[in-house]
């Protein structure tokens, strides 16, 4: 009888403490969560499958259908990372867009008009990628003018010499063909065209675990290579600003170039770094899609600058610098993709795209904004 | 090194800017376990002090010694190897950032081969936690943004970080002018407890009550010049007012108001 009156007269006192404590850990779990820059873009990421799956077709959510939908996300998110990156770094990166239709040109000529093997010429095609994006940002900060300034002015400079360009080189054409046959076969090509894990994706279509046409192939032979490299891309980038020195750099540079420097933080370089980067993202971009289509033009990466800085946007990027994330970008970019081909899947005018990403920017902004005044007691 | 030299003493100092003479001939020292409060109304030549001390502007004239011996510093990052660190009054932290990302910003410790080369935040988390509790301030999660800290409390960590980071000298740029009574106290409170650890602190400062709260000794700046070095048991705290602000008008406007400045 002792016994029982002991724990009777302990157990809720133990059970009430054990409750408090479970509440705290949920409100710092809450906290945690909140601080995070990528919460919005998951939200909506969640929010706009819950829409296609109500009113799409389900063949959206096949395997084909995710494969149609990853492949431009990943072509603008490799952009939308880097954009991300240069926009938490405190500078933004209008020529991205023209960049790749300039790469897709230089990469082109120097496969088709001096001949080099594919490896050279995609070597080439990036130092000068870097050259061109490190221009850029030695601008930037020698003349003290706005990015958006100076990049606005590159958005129509390279697009105007891609334009010339291919002129020249095709005498007259604004295409140029024959990419694909000159590249030639090998590892290099596998890495940067195609599909990868063909293999894998045999093996389970011949095991029943994914679909298979009659003859036995797999509906979806592989992942797109370029889906490989957007999902490598948006790991690194994510490791690299929230686990190394170079990541606390770039935050530190848009959050206050100033007091950064003050604390020996080497501002400039990590800009200039950064505008290497979009410029080589673009230029990753363009050779993986011109590769796949065997041929580049002047038009290739139209207004994609604007897209990168949505997806870069609605992944909590801040228009100001100092804030947001890799991951979130992935996300934007993945809402991209998702929103774009998946209006084919259901009964609405595709056009409505426009429409949907105008206001999911607007939401985004809102609510990054709601959350970021939370969390960080900006007033 | 000899240990009964001032940690920083300049003789002299003399810094041009084209035609424009913005000190003509500065002398000043600090000692360890020394709070020197800089005073010195707007325009005196204080910032230039600082930023020359600091490794920003190189003097045009004049000798500048660290532990008794002759520098010149190049660039900022020279002042900081020497042990000179200097709090700048709002550039000190990004808001944006957590209390440890600031902490350790531009001198994070990295583990590992390049390039899985890492930085530990956990530790660093501990480590800033640690250390803003040896000042008496309770950052519960040092994950926070700095921007939900008050501003005592920035200037306390930006302190903090100084400290733990090695510096010998601290040169505090107007620590207090931003800050109401309580935040102040927390402020002038930690300068005492650093002073106690052996360090050398400049304050500058306008406030001559902040200064002669914590100050050892009191150097007086005017139109670029040094007015003279005072012990707090040489000068009462009026006579130290009247002097940093010019003396006469002062009194004037003092008896028109009825003494209320």
């Amino acid at each position: 009888m002792t016994d029982i009156s002991h724990v009777a007269g302990h157990t809720p006192a133990e059970e009430i403490k054990k409750i408090q404590d479970e509440r705290l850990k949920e409100v710092s779990f809450v906290t945690k969560v909140m601080r995070r820059p990528e919460l919005g873009a998951l939200a909506g990421l969640i929010l706009v499958t819950i829409f296609f799956i109500a009113t799409a077709d389900p063949s959206m959510f096949t395997l084909a259908g995710m494969m149609n939908i990853l492949s431009p996300a990943s072509q603008l998110g490799i952009l939308a990372i880097a954009a991300a990156l240069l926009m938490i770094g405190g500078e933004f990166d209008l020529s991205i867009g023209s960049m790749v239709a300039f790469s897709g040109l230089i990469f082109g000529s120097f496969l088709v008009l001096t001949g080099w093997p594919l490896l050279i010429a995609i070597a080439a095609t990036f130092v000068v990628a870097a050259l061109l994006g490190g221009l850029n940002g030695q601008l930037v900060i020698r003349t003290k003018l706005p990015s958006f300034i100076v990049t606005l002015a590159f958005l129509f400079i390279l697009r105007g010499l891609s334009l010339v360009g291919l002129k020249w080189a095709t005498g007259g054409s604004t295409q140029m063909r024959g990419i694909g046959d000159k590249a030639g076969e090998g590892l290099v090509r596998e890495i940067f065209s195609g599909n990868a894990l063909e293999g894998l994706f045999s093996w389970l279509a011949a095991h029943d675990i994914i679909a298979k046409f009659p003859n036995g192939t797999p509906t979806v032979t592989g992942v797109p290579v370029s889906i490989v490299w957007f999902v490598l891309f948006a790991l690194v980038a994510t490791w690299i600003l929230l686990r190394t020195r170079a990541g606390n750099w770039i935050f530190a540079s848009g959050g206050d170039a100033n007091a950064a420097r003050n604390s020996g933080v080497p501002v400039d370089r990590v800009k200039t770094s950064l505008f290497m980067l979009t410029a080589c993202a673009a230029t990753l971009v363009a050779i993986l899609t011109v590769l796949d289509a065997g041929s580049t033009d002047s038009r290739r990466g139209f207004q994609k600058e604007f897209e990168a800085i949505i997806a870069a946007v609605i992944g909590g990027c801040l228009l100001t610098g100092g804030y947001g994330s890799a991951i979130g970008a992935f996300f934007g970019a993945i809402i991209f993709g998702m929103v774009s081909i998946g209006l084919t899947y259901t009964r609405f005018d595709s056009d409505w795209f426009q429409v949907f990403l105008g206001a999911m920017l607007l939401l985004a902004v809102l609510f990054n904004n709601f959350i970021r005044k939370k969390v960080t007691g900006e007033r | 090194m000899d240990t009964n030299a001032p940690l920083i003493e300049t003789r002299d100092i003399v810094k041009h800017f084209g035609s424009v003479i913005a000190l003509s001939g500065v002398s000043m020292s600090v000692n360890r376990g020394e709070v020197l409060c800089l005073l010195g109304d707007n325009g005196a030549g204080k910032s230039t002090l600082i930023k020359t001390l600091a490794g920003v502007h190189k003097p045009t004239t004049g000798e500048f010694l660290v532990d008794g011996r002759h520098v010149t510093f190049t660039s900022p990052r020279d002042a900081l190897d020497a042990g000179i660190a200097t709090v700048y009054q709002d550039l000190a932290m990004i808001p944006l950032m957590s209390v440890t990302r600031n902490f350790f910003m531009g001198r994070e410790p990295t583990k590992g081969v390049w390039p899985l080369r890492y930085v530990d935040f956990d530790h660093c988390a501990e480590v800033t936690r640690d250390e803003m509790h040896k000042i008496g301030i309770d950052v519960r999660d040092p994950n926070q943004a700095v921007g939900t800290l008050s501003g005592g409390e920035r200037q306390c960590v930006a302190i903090a970080r100084a400290v733990y980071f090695g510096a010998k000298v601290l040169i505090l740029d107007e620590p207090t002018s931003a800050l109401g009574v309580a935040q102040t106290s927390m402020v002038l409170k930690y300068i005492h407890q650093v002073r106690q650890k052996g360090l050398g602190v400049i304050f500058i400062t306008h406030n001559v009550r902040h200064a002669y709260a914590v100050g050892d000794r009191f150097t007086v700046l005017n139109r670029g010049k040094t007015l003279g070095t005072f012990a707090k048991a040489e000068i009462p705290i009026d006579e130290l007012q009247n002097l940093m602000a010019g003396g006469k008008e002062l009194q004037v406007l003092s008896s028109e108001l009825g003494g209320m400045v």
